[in-house]
């Protein structure tokens, strides 16, 4: 009956995201996702494609160019321990503040624009970035090397016994917790608890008069107009808002791995947050979450088997069965899991236009449901602001 | 002679080579109930248009209340006070009919923007029993919850009127506010309408439905091919010939 969600509803729902995120290396391991690189992965793009949802989801605007914002983090927070410290915290703060002032300067230019044409704008503004960190910033992005710690570098705010220390280079820490303690988990959690907080402030804006107007533009922008908003800045800030979220997930790579290349400014890059977030349901609070995991666990699943393992997967065939299997699946897997990738992203949004969470609340509706059946919305339909 | 709320004057537009609106001259005082009528065609939506910054006259001048709306965006007119419903309803389809009316309100509460990301919806309180207020006048409470775009023509036309009352404007423009609705949704429409002119508010309304302008208007001016051909009290219209021919063509009223 009611549409909108209690705050009590919210703050349950948030909880039990809590738990499920703190314990996801125990029940992702049967599934052999229980490893720290993943588990980093799945929390540093989970943060990307809620900060793109923000914009995408909200505001119905869609960019091309939100890689550029993570390259932007990436490389300040290298430069951040290069200058300043290998404490985590400068790092993450500059490469969001860094990110989202390029944000505002490309949101400035680009929203002159709406539909296809702000998206080709972005496309253009973040291939052009890329194109300048590989060559014509090459003394800030040290080009197709890519930005890496030195031995000499200033590290200004840190003690100089630790920077003589060793002749090693150092590490990202957290006060002193660097994040290849514990094997690797100490950099899990702190992507875990920066992932936690992200969600809540995304949680907020969702259930802030601030996301309903963003809501309202996406809806019918004309009668924004008419009802006295000034569109422009509003859609100005959906669009920083989702740079910063790009910077600190650009950042926090930085952090789980002290190195920066233009490649994750790449136009690939872009899609892939596109994708996850239409995959797992444009508009939806989860959906994006979900889409990131699904692609970034697929990924690692699909891309690490080779012919060899799929012969001995279908020896159960015979030889020439096996063989034959073998060479049809291999296309999808190894260098080709990225055709696993198109196929399923075609399947999900032919038949899910609303992403996999469309098809969590049909299951939902079909078996969980006490109301009877067909009392609810047409699927796909404007169910933006209900998870 | 009363308050000029609106003043139109020498205003022409054309679309290529088609004379929309040819040296239009009009006066809303505050506080009445104005009634633009004619035939298809006739030029009454662009005029609105013209008056809410959806076009730009090619020549002449709109003051609202001594301001010039030349070169103002529709955003700066809304915030000056006036506030339209459209002749084919502008809502916002994918949202709930609560927060179709809290998104106006929160316009003139807060003004052309303003930033509070991490400020709760849950605690508007007062934006929210502003709306379910206008809501409950326009008998659509039982339909707070539902999307919009789910509505009837008619119902989406009272929403849209919802959203502009919830406004208080200074003038308000209703482009053939029942169109589409049953007799019974235009008599409760007229009945609304009849209560806010007890309220004050200055009104300018378009509509083909005789029954409606006469239960309503205080004046009418009658436009045909962009031209006024007449104006004056209701039963001075009624009585013009020129009108009777233009427009009403035998049609008894
Ligand atoms: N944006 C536009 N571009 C080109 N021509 C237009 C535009 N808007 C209106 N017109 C033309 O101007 C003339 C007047 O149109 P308008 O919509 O003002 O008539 P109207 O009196 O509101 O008619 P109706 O009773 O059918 O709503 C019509 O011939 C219409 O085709
Ligand atoms: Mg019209």
């Amino acid at each position: 009956m009611m549409s909108v969600p209690a705050p009590q509803k919210d703050m349950r729902m948030f909880l039990i995201f809590v738990v499920v995120v703190l314990t996801s290396p125990i029940w992702l391991a049967p599934i052999g996702a229980g490893y720290p690189q993943l588990l980093q992965a799945f929390a540093i793009f989970g943060i990307f494609a809620i900060g793109f949802n923000v914009l995408f989801g909200l505001t119905g605007y869609l960019s091309f160019g939100h890689a550029a914002f993570l390259g932007a983090g990436s490389y300040t927070a290298v430069w951040a321990f290069k200058l300043l410290s290998m404490n985590i915290i400068p790092a993450i703060l500059f490469s969001m503040v860094i990110a989202g002032l390029f944000a505002a300067l490309i949101g400035f230019v680009c929203l002159r624009r709406s539909g296809i044409y702000f998206s080709i704008l972005t496309l253009a503004f973040a291939q052009m970035s890329f194109n300048l960190a590989y060559s014509v910033l090459t003394p800030i992005t040290n080009g197709e090397t890519g930005l890496t710690l030195e031995a000499g570098d200033a590290r200004i705010l840190d003690p100089v016994y630790e920077n003589a220390a060793a002749g090693g280079l150092p590490s990202p820490n957290f006060f002193g917790l660097e994040m290849a303690d514990f094997g690797g988990y100490a950099g899990v959690y702190v992507c875990f608890a920066v992932l936690i907080l992200a969600f809540y402030v995304y949680l907020r804006i969702f259930r802030s008069p601030f996301g309903l107007k963003l809501l309202a533009i996406k809806s019918n922008q004309n009668r924004m107009g008419y009802t006295g908003f000034n569109t422009r800045p509003y859609l100005m800030a959906a669009f920083v808002i989702s740079g910063i979220y790009a910077g600190l997930a650009g950042g926090l790579m930085a952090v789980t791995d002290p190195l920066a290349g233009a490649e994750r400014m790449q136009w690939t890059e872009s899609g892939a947050v596109v994708l996850m977030t239409i995959l797992g349901g444009v508009g939806t609070l989860f959906g994006p979450l979900l889409g990131a995991t699904l692609i970034e666990y697929s990924e690692n699943i699909f891309s690490a088997v080779n012919k060899t393992e799929l012969i001995e997967m279908f020896s159960f065939l015979g030889q020439d069965g096996a063989a034959a299997m073998a060479s049809v699946l291999s296309l999808f897997v190894g260098e080709g899991w990225l055709l696993t990738l198109g196929a399923l992203f075609m399947i999900v949004v032919i038949f899910l236009p609303g992403g996999m969470m469309q098809g969590i609340s049909i299951i939902n509706e079909r078996f969980f449901s006490k109301k009877p059946a067909g009392d609810g919305e047409k699927p796909g339909a404007g169910k933006a602001q209900e998870v | 002679m009363s308050d000029i709320v609106l003043n139109v004057s020498g205003v022409n537009k054309t679309f290529g080579g088609l004379k929309a609106l040819t040296d239009i001259n009009l006066k809303i005082e505050a506080g009445k109930t104005h009634a633009i009528i004619g035939p298809n065609g006739a030029g009454k939506s662009t005029l609105l248009n013209v008056c809410v910054g959806r076009l730009e006259p090619d020549s002449g001048v709109v003051d609202f209340n001594g301001t010039s709306l030349t070169g103002k965006t529709p955003y700066q007119i809304n915030q000056l006070g006036v506030a339209r419903v459209f002749q084919t309803p502008e809502i916002f389809p994918d949202l709930s009919i609560l927060h179709n009316v809290m998104i106006p309100a929160f316009a003139k509460k807060e003004g052309e923007f303003s930033f509070n990301p991490l400020a709760s919806l849950f605690g508007s309180n007062e934006v929210q029993d502003e709306a379910e207020h206008v809501l409950n006048d326009l008998g659509l409470t039982s339909h707070r919850d539902e999307h919009a775009g789910s509505l009837s023509r008619g119902d989406k036309r009272r929403l849209e009127l919802a959203m502009c009352l919830v406004q208080h404007p200074k003038l308000l423009l209703l482009d053939e506010p029942t169109a589409g609705m049953s007799r019974h949704d235009t008599n409760r429409t007229i009945d609304i309408l009849k209560k806010i002119k007890e309220r004050g508010m200055t009104k300018v309304i378009i509509e083909h439905d005789m029954h409606v302008v006469f239960s309503l208007a205080d004046y009418i001016t009658v436009l045909a091919q962009g031209t006024i051909i007449a104006e004056g009290s209701p039963e001075e219209v009624k009585g013009n010939p020129k009108v009777q021919e233009a427009y009403l063509g035998g049609e008894h009223v």
